[in-house]
Order: C-alpha cells, then structure tokens, then sequence
C-alpha cells in the first residue's frame, strides 16, 4: 500500500510518500491511522487532531470508516486551501 | 478544460483562445486570483514574501476534471477553463484563473462563481505563505464552506 502526506502532515511525519505492508488487523483508514500513531511520535503529532485530518483512497476523498487494502493508495492532509 | 502547471499564463491570451471560433458565445467571464501581500497570521498582520503551493498530483486534476463537468452539467456553457499554478509565488503573481462562456451572461457569471467555491473546498492544493515569522500554513476559512453550500440547490434550468 502506499500512503502520501501532503502540507503540514508532510513535515511532521517527515516524508512525502512510503510504502508499507498493510497487517491484517487493519481494514479501515480509522484502523491504519492507529497503526501509523503506534510507530512513533512524529505520526502521533501528525494524528493528534483527527478529526480536521481528510483521506483520500485511490484519490477519492473518503471518511475514516471507509475500507483500506493492501494495492490502494491512502492520502492523508489538511483541509485544502487552494483558490 | 484545465490545466494545472507551474509557469504562468496569460490572461488576454487564454480568454482569447476560449471562445475562439465560437460566433454563438455572447460572453466570457473570468476570475483570477492573485497572491496577497500581507495576511493575518494568529491575530497579527503579517508580511508575505512568497507562497508556496503543493498540490496532490493526479487527484487535483481529477478533482478539477469534475468540478468543471459539474458546473457545465448545470449551465449551458460553450467553453470552460479552469488553470491553476503550483509551486512557489510572490505577492502579486497569479495563482488561478477560471472562464466561462457562454451565449449569455448568467450562465457565465454563475458557473465562474460555481467553479471557485467548489475548487476551494474540493481541489487538493495546499498554501504555504513564508513570512518575517517564518512559514504558516492557510488555515481553511468558514466562509469557504458557506460559499460552497450556496450552490446546493441546482439551477432552475428554465431560469
């Protein structure tokens, strides 16, 4: 699965994209963001305020209880800010 | 169509192309937006000396592809554009421009409006504006989803 981080996430977490083998325990975005919190501080930091956070599955935006799978591309960022 | 690109256009030029060829067209109408000088940033006016925007490659165009369709599944238009920039600006360079045509005006004036609510709060571009403070990312303003829901309702196509 490969994840992107875009804006202020980005820095936090300190890399723009990464590659990862989903576990079985995770099948929804709400259960990868645990996951990604459980790595470290720079993920906690990232996470801390979930609910201002967006996800886009296969670059179509989706809620947190929407279904991930090993072959999807997740992105994660803050609310858009272009115009 | 659109475009999503780094360098910058020009306005004249694009309007130009837009309704070239196109006798039925009655009126084009556009909108640019330009980098600010200053900005408040936590309750003090600041400075900007550049802004930087990223963008999520392949979902932004996906996004302003549809955006556009939407508008043009609304109002008759001959032409649309939509071009937005990436990167790194300065105050007073362009950022986007969006143009409609269409045989009269409404139309144009509504789906220009139509299509800068909606690319706000729907295309995935994110602004860094660097500052004597350093850099601050834009929050999102609630006057942006508030815009957006004024188009909630679809137009009264015999309107």
């Amino acid at each position: 699965m490969k994840i992107l981080y875009f804006a202020w996430m980005r820095q936090r977490i300190g890399a723009s994209s990464e590659d990862i083998d989903l576990p079985d325990s995770v099948n929804t975005v709400d259960g990868l963001v645990d996951w990604l919190i459980s790595r470290g501080d720079g993920y906690a930091q990232a996470f801390a305020k979930r609910g201002v956070i967006r996800a886009a599955v296969n670059q179509e935006y989706v809620q947190f209880d929407h279904a991930v799978a090993n072959g999807d591309e997740i992105a994660f960022f803050p609310p858009v800010t272009g115009g | 169509m659109i475009r999503v690109q780094e360098e910058d256009f020009d306005i004249g030029a694009e309007l130009a192309a837009l309704s070239a060829g196109d006798t039925s067209i009655g009126g084009v109408a556009s909108f640019a937006g330009l980098v600010r000088d200053m900005a408040p940033i936590d309750g003090t006016v600041r400075e900007i000396t550049t802004m930087t925007l990223e963008h999520y490659p392949g979902m932004t165009e996906k996004k302003l592809v549809a955006i556009e369709a939407e508008a043009n599944d609304r109002w008759p238009l001959a032409a649309s554009l939509i071009i937005h920039r990436y990167g790194t600006l300065a105050p007073g360079d362009q950022i986007v421009l969006v143009a409609c045509a269409s045989v009269h005006r409404q139309a144009a004036f509504d789906a220009c409006q139509f299509l800068m609510d909606w690319l706000k709060t729907d295309a995935p571009f994110w602004k860094l504006e660097d500052t004597d403070a350093g850099g601050v990312w834009v929050d999102t303003r609630d006057s942006d989803g508030k815009a957006k829901l004024r188009w909630a309702n679809k137009p009264d196509p015999a309107s």
